[in-house]
Order: structure tokens, then C-alpha cells, then sequence
């Protein structure tokens, strides 16, 4: 097992640093010059020149990923590190380094998907249940039905919708961002309430996107346990209803989940990138959509960066959890 | 690392049996199964009602020319953001059977700058069948002027006087006046037609690539199995912004919609060929396949005629659930202005409009498309629950 793990994380680094080669290759192949979408036709060729040189991309292609992965300063080729040495590189839509552009973008998104995440797992996995003990019956159909609608709604469509009601019609919510205007004018709790304001409809959405497929897998893993033997043996030896399922079934059912939350670690990054962009909500999938738009290289490459090591490391978990959980599985 | 497939019993889909031969190698067996298929999935009410919204979709996708009452860019810059058109039954002179609309003219209100409609009630514009309107080429054989419905045409103009429309806006007009309902129906062409593409893209990488890598186990199981690691451990929609970027924006609307469906598909096929890959290991060894071989056919000939029917009926229901995700990519990158180009329609850039959110309330009838979007994903999904059902063979056996 120790081995297998070793093994793959370092398929894992192998393969974090092929998606970086082919998010290069995208890059440098797509059509148009860095950052040309910002420059002002005002500006002289010589300072953009100098621009090009400040940020090394007068330089060849292979050179500019070397440097940014750092083994041009590893060999003394150039002044600035790159990501061998921790250092991201330099963004020059924002004119900042790529880690302070990142920064509050990451705890945007992450705070979003996991205060998200907290909420689909303690409203689907209960309900999950009660659909599997009332099978057939109504809570389960309307359930099931409901989890078909969570799971064909389209998050952005959602999300317009809800905001026309809440934000356009009514005034209620904000419409969109992170923040209200006065935001820094504020005092700590009503900051936190801003935040609060700003967030309930990503959230609601994204809750109710998620909800379906955990409902449906963890009704679908109780079921399987509520057929199992030792469920009728407990019932046969006349225990009460409530009894065999909390205390026999239930405690089965809930294990082989774990292995999600692998999944859903991957999910963490990427998982709310077209949401963010239709609310204007700060976070990565906007920013890259914003990377993308000026071409800028570092950030890019920074935000796909993380995105690959986030599914990785997901998909890792979950194959730990997986053998964790099942002493079926093993890993030679 | 190959063991991983084989050793996860969640994932498995080794296990699976394939349920039905549809594909079966002489043709009675297989038109025999086909109706044991329709058999078992009527059973499942919500999967019927799946298909049928799934059918009256592409039939308005196939006769949208003639279904919407306008062209899809048929625009009147006069009437931008009109509201669903009220159809009367009677007003101050009597009563009709036969639906009629006002003529409408919009102006700008000077006080609020909001814009409102106007109606000279004195005229009426019945609704009629079968009426003349902009030119199209049904069903892409013939030229014609025909459109199911419409109004008729409004009074001359009074020199001087205001100039009234009579525009039959049964979902609202836009930002640029066109008809929301119109683009609707030509809308559904791209999205009802975007899955099936892509889809069957995806299915023939993902088929053969998964059909040579569980026959051929060994060296070449290995390398394609990497590749589709690879491939499913990069962050999906981060590539496919990126794919898209290698494109310059101002692609014509045709090439967007192949290239768009190119790259879903790109992304899409490991999945498929993993599974195929596991169900493969399974048949491989099985004695009719011992039995081609001993016959002499080629490998080629034997993944491709015997081993893959087989896997049908696992195949039809992973390209129904499929299909919504090509949906849903399409409408998601529209939706942000990356996909079709206006001033082509389709569900997703229809929705772009929607997101002047502050504005929105002024005209909430933008947000129809979605709607649909919603519809054509519910019943695809619908559908192939229906289908796994039907399929399952603990269920068909009992």
C-alpha cells in the first residue's frame, strides 16, 4: 500500500508537470499578444518593448517555460526565480505579483465551494437516507424528482434567475461580487454580514447543484445495506425499525462516502469557474477567464498550475479513502 | 497503477454484464432485442415523458423556419425590449373568436428614461395560419414565405403621426427587437444538435481507443491508459477555456459550433474509453471471441464487429446521459460570449443578455431560453435513466 501510494504520487508530479507543458503549448499557440487587450494606442513602441524585455517575453517559447518553472535561475541563466524557488512570476494585467493577484481570489473560491460543500453534505446525506428507509414511497419520489431537477438545472441559469427575483426585482441580495461598495468603510460584523449577503445565492445554487448526486449515491449505498443479511438477521431477532437502521445500517451506509470527499476536494477549485464568471464573483474561474482575456502568461499558467495539483491530490484522496474504507480494495 | 481500475469495486465496470446484445450478429436477434428494449423502457413512465419532450424539441428544431413566426435577425429597432404580446379575445367593439394584438409603438419615457409601449387600440390585427412572412429554406430544400402563424400587418402611417408595429412577441423582444420566441425555436437547432455531434465524436475515440486498449492488454492497455489519466487529470473547464482561446473570438458562427463541439469531445472521451476498456477485459475472454480467433479474423475486425456490439447497450445509455453535458458546455461558453456568435441564436448566448443583472427586471422575458435549456437537459436525463433502467439486467430478467 505504501508503495503504491509513493508510486503514484510520483505519477502524480509527472503528470502535474505535463498538464503545465500542454497549458504552454495552449498558451503560446493561442493568437494575440500579451496584454494587447489593455494597451493604450498612446503608449510608444519603445516602452512596450521594454515591457516585453521587463517581463523576459522577447525571449524563445521553450526559454519563457523554463524560466517561469524556474530552471533557467537554476542555472544561472536569469536573475528572477521561478517556481522551483516558490517564486509564481510576475502578472502584468495587474502589474503585481502573480501570488498577491491569487491570494484573495483563492479564499474566495474556496471559502465558497467549502462553506458549500459543508452545506450539501449535511443536507444530503440525511436525506439520502430517508429516501432509501421510505423506498417507493412519497418523500422518496419527491425526492428523486427533485434531485433530477438539481441536477439538470443549469447553475447559471439558476443563478440569473434567482438574482432576478432577489436582486433586480426585490432589491433583497446584491447582484453579483463579493463585496458591497462601502465594504471597507465597515465595522467587522457588519463586514461579515456583507459577506454573508454576497455569498448566500452562489451558495444556494451550488448546494442545490451538488445535492442530486450525493442524495442519490449515499440512498443508493443505504439500499444496498438495508439488503444485506445480518439487516433481516437484526430484524428477525425482533429489534425495533429505528434500531436496525440507526444503529445497524446506517453506520455501513455512510462509509463508502468518504471516498467522494476525495472528489469533492478536486471539485473545491474548479467546480463554481462558470458560476463565478455569470455573478461577477471574484474568484479563480474568473480570473482565469480574466488571465486568459489579456494573456497573461504567468497568471495562467499559476491558476492551471493549481487547478491540476487540486484534482490530483483529489483523486489521490479518494483512492485512499476508497482502500481506507473497503478492505476489498487493495493496492499492490 | 493498471490494477486500479480493476481493484475498485465502485468503479468498476468490469462487473457489469452487458445486459442486452443489440447488436446481435444475425439480424433477427437484433431487431428481436430492440423491441425488448422499447418494451422495458415504457415501463418507466418518467423516462417516456423524457423522450417525448426530447422529440417535440427536435421537431421544432427541424421546422423552426416554419414554426417561428419571424426570421431569427428579423429585428425592429423601434420596439427593443417589448414585452410578451397580449393576445385579445375582445375589447370596447365586441368580441372575436379569432385572436387579434394591437399595433405597438415604444417610445422613451422622459421622466423615468425607462422604455414603454404604446398601443392604438382602435385597430386590431388578427392572428392567422399559414401566413406569408420572411423568406426560408425548408428544411433546406426549397424556398418559401410560409410560416405557421402570424399577424397581420399594421395600419398604413398617418403623415406626422406615430409609426406602430404589429409584432407578435409571444415570449418578448430583445435588446435589438427580435423576436425571443423566434430565436428560441432556431436556437434548439444548435443545442438538440450539439449532443449528437459531439457525442458521436466522442463515442467513436472513446470506443476504439477503449476497445483496442482491453484487447490488446499489455504495452499498448498501458500507454493509452497514461494518456487517458492524463487527459481526465486536467482540469476540465480550465482546459476547455484554454482550447478555446487558441481560436481568435471572430470565428464564423459555423466554425465556433464544430470547433466548440471538437473540443468537448476532446475532453469528453476518456471517460467512455475507461469504461470500455473494463467492459472489453470482460468479454475478452469469453468463448466466442476464442472462437473468431480460431477462425482467423483479424483483431481489428473482431473489436470492432464482436466485441463492441456488445457494449452497446452500455453505450446508449452513456451517450443519453452524454448529451446534456454538450448542452450545457455549449450554453455555459455562450453564456459568457465565447460561444456562438450572435447573430446566430442559441440558448446559451441568448442568454448573455441576461446578465446586465440591474437591468434585468426591466425585461425578465430574456431569460426564457434558460428555461429551455433546462427542459431539453431534464429530459435527456430523464431518458436515460429511463434507458439504464430498462437495459439493467436485474430488472429485465425478473
Amino acid at each position: 500500500m505504501r508503495s503504491y501510494i509513493i508510486r503514484r504520487c510520483i505519477f502524480a508530479v509527472v503528470l502535474v508537470f505535463i498538464s503545465t507543458i500542454i497549458a504552454f503549448t495552449f498558451l503560446k499557440l493561442s493568437p494575440g499578444k500579451p496584454g494587447a487587450a489593455d494597451i493604450n494606442p498612446r503608449v510608444s513602441q519603445a516602452y512596450l518593448d521594454q515591457q516585453q524585455r521587463f517581463y523576459g517575453l522577447n525571449r524563445s517559447p521553450v526559454t519563457q517555460y523554463f524560466s517561469w518553472l524556474g530552471v533557467m535561475r537554476f542555472i544561472g541563466k536569469d536573475t528572477r526565480g521561478g517556481l522551483l524557488q516558490g517564486d509564481l512570476g510576475l502578472s502584468f494585467k495587474y502589474q503585481q505579483p502573480v501570488a498577491q493577484v491569487l491570494k484573495p481570489r483563492l479564499l474566495a473560491t474556496l471559502s465558497l465551494n467549502i462553506i458549500t460543500m459543508l452545506f450539501t453534505w449535511s443536507v444530503a446525506v440525511p436525506l439520502g437516507i430517508w429516501a432509501a428507509v421510505k423506498q417507493y414511497k412519497l418523500p422518496d419520489k419527491l425526492l428523486s424528482l427533485c434531485s433530477f431537477t438539481g441536477m439538470s438545472l443549469p447553475g447559471f441559469f439558476s443563478a440569473l434567475f434567482l438574482l432576478w427575483i432577489f436582486a433586480s426585482h426585490y432589491h433583497w441580495l446584491p447582484a453579483g461580487g463579493l463585496v458591497s461598495l462601502d465594504h471597507d468603510t465597515l465595522g467587522f460584523f457588519p463586514r461579515m454580514l456583507d459577506y454573508a449577503r454576497h455569498m448566500i445565492l452562489p451558495i444556494v445554487v451550488m448546494t442545490f447543484g451538488a445535492l442530486a448526486s450525493l442524495q442519490r449515491y449515499s440512498r443508493g449505498n443505504m439500499l444496498e445495506v438495508l439488503r444485506e443479511q445480518y439487516v433481516t438477521t437484526a430484524r428477525a431477532k425482533g429489534l425495533s425499525e429505528s434500531r436496525v437502521i440507526y444503529k445497524h445500517a446506517l453506520r455501513n451506509a455512510i462509509n463508502p462516502l468518504v471516498t467522494m470527499l476525495g472528489f469533492e476536494f478536486a471539485g473545491l477549485f474548479g467546480g463554481a469557474a462558470l458560476l463565478e464568471n455569470v455573478i461577477n464573483y471574484p474568484g479563480m474561474g474568473q480570473l482565469m477567464l480574466e488571465a486568459l482575456r489579456a494573456k497573461d502568461q504567468c497568471l495562467v499558467m499559476t491558476t492551471f498550475l493549481l487547478g491540476s495539483i487540486m484534482l490530483n491530490i483529489g483523486n489521490l484522496l479518494a483512492e485512499i479513502l476508497l482502500a481506507a474504507v473497503d478492505p476489498r480494495v487493495s493496492y499492490v | 497503477m493498471t490494477q486500479t481500475a480493476t481493484q475498485n469495486p465502485q468503479q468498476d465496470p468490469a462487473q457489469v454484464q452487458p445486459a442486452l446484445d443489440l447488436g446481435g450478429s444475425d439480424g433477427q436477434s437484433a431487431t428481436a432485442s430492440w423491441r425488448g428494449l422499447w418494451k422495458a423502457f415504457r415501463k418507466s413512465r418518467m423516462g417516456v415523458i423524457g423522450l417525448s419532450i426530447v422529440s417535440v424539441l427536435y421537431f421544432v428544431a427541424i421546422f423552426a423556419d416554419c414554426l417561428a413566426p419571424y426570421g431569427f435577425d428579423n429585428e425592429t429597432r423601434d420596439l427593443l425590449w417589448a414585452p410578451p404580446t397580449r393576445l385579445h379575445f375582445s375589447d370596447a367593439n365586441g368580441s372575436s373568436w379569432r385572436p387579434f394584438i394591437y399595433p405597438t409603438r415604444s417610445y422613451i419615457d422622459s421622466d423615468t428614461f425607462q422604455i414603454k409601449q404604446e398601443q392604438d387600440v382602435t385597430h386590431r390585427c388578427y392572428l392567422r395560419l399559414f401566413v406569408q412572412g420572411d423568406e426560408h429554406l425548408f428544411l433546406g430544400l426549397f424556398k418559401t414565405h410560409l410560416h405557421l402563424f402570424g399577424v397581420d400587418p399594421p395600419p398604413p402611417a398617418t403623415p406626422g403621426g406615430d409609426t406602430y408595429y404589429a409584432r407578435l412577441y409571444l415570449m418578448g423582444s430583445d435588446l435589438s427587437g427580435r423576436d425571443v420566441f423566434s430565436r428560441i425555436c432556431y436556437g434548439s437547432r444548435i443545442s438538440m444538435s450539439i449532443g449528437l455531434v459531439g457525442e458521436s465524436i466522442g463515442l467513436i475515440i472513446g470506443a476504439l481507443v477503449g476497445g483496442i486498449s482491453g484487447y490488446y492488454i499489455g504495452a499498448v492497455d498501458n500507454i493509452l491508459q497514461r494518456i487517458c489519466e492524463i487527459m481526465m487529470l486536467l482540469p476540465g473547464f480550465y482546459l476547455l477555456l484554454m482550447l478555446r482561446f487558441l481560436f481568435p473570438a471572430d470565428m464564423s458562427s459555423v466554425a465556433i459550433y464544430f470547433y466548440i463541439t471538437v473540443i468537448m469531445a476532446f475532453i469528453g472521451w476518456p471517460g467512455l474509453a475507461r469504461v470500455v476498456r473494463g467492459m472489453v477485459l470482460s468479454i475478452r475472454n469469453l468463448d466466442y471471441i476464442h472462437a473468431a480467433r480460431a477462425v482467423g479474423q483479424n483483431n481489428f475486425r473482431i473489436i470492432v464487429r464482436h466485441i463492441l456490439p456488445n457494449t452497446f447497450g452500455y453505450l446508449i445509455v452513456s451517450v443519453t446521459m452524454g448529451i446534456p453535458g454538450y448542452i450545457l458546455g455549449e450554453s455555459g461558453l455562450s453564456v459568457l460570449g465565447l460561444g456562438i456568435a450572435e447573430p446566430i441564436p442559441s440558448w446559451g448566448n441568448m442568454l448573455h443578455q441576461a446578465m446586465d443583472i440591474t437591468e434585468l427586471d426591466q425585461h425578465p422575458w430574456v431569460l426564457w431560453p434558460g428555461l429551455f435549456i433546462f427542459l431539453a437537459v431534464i429530459s435527456f436525463n430523464l431518458m436515460g435513466d429511463g434507458l439504464r433502467d430498462a437495459l439493467d439486467p436485474k430488472r429485465t430478467k425478473t
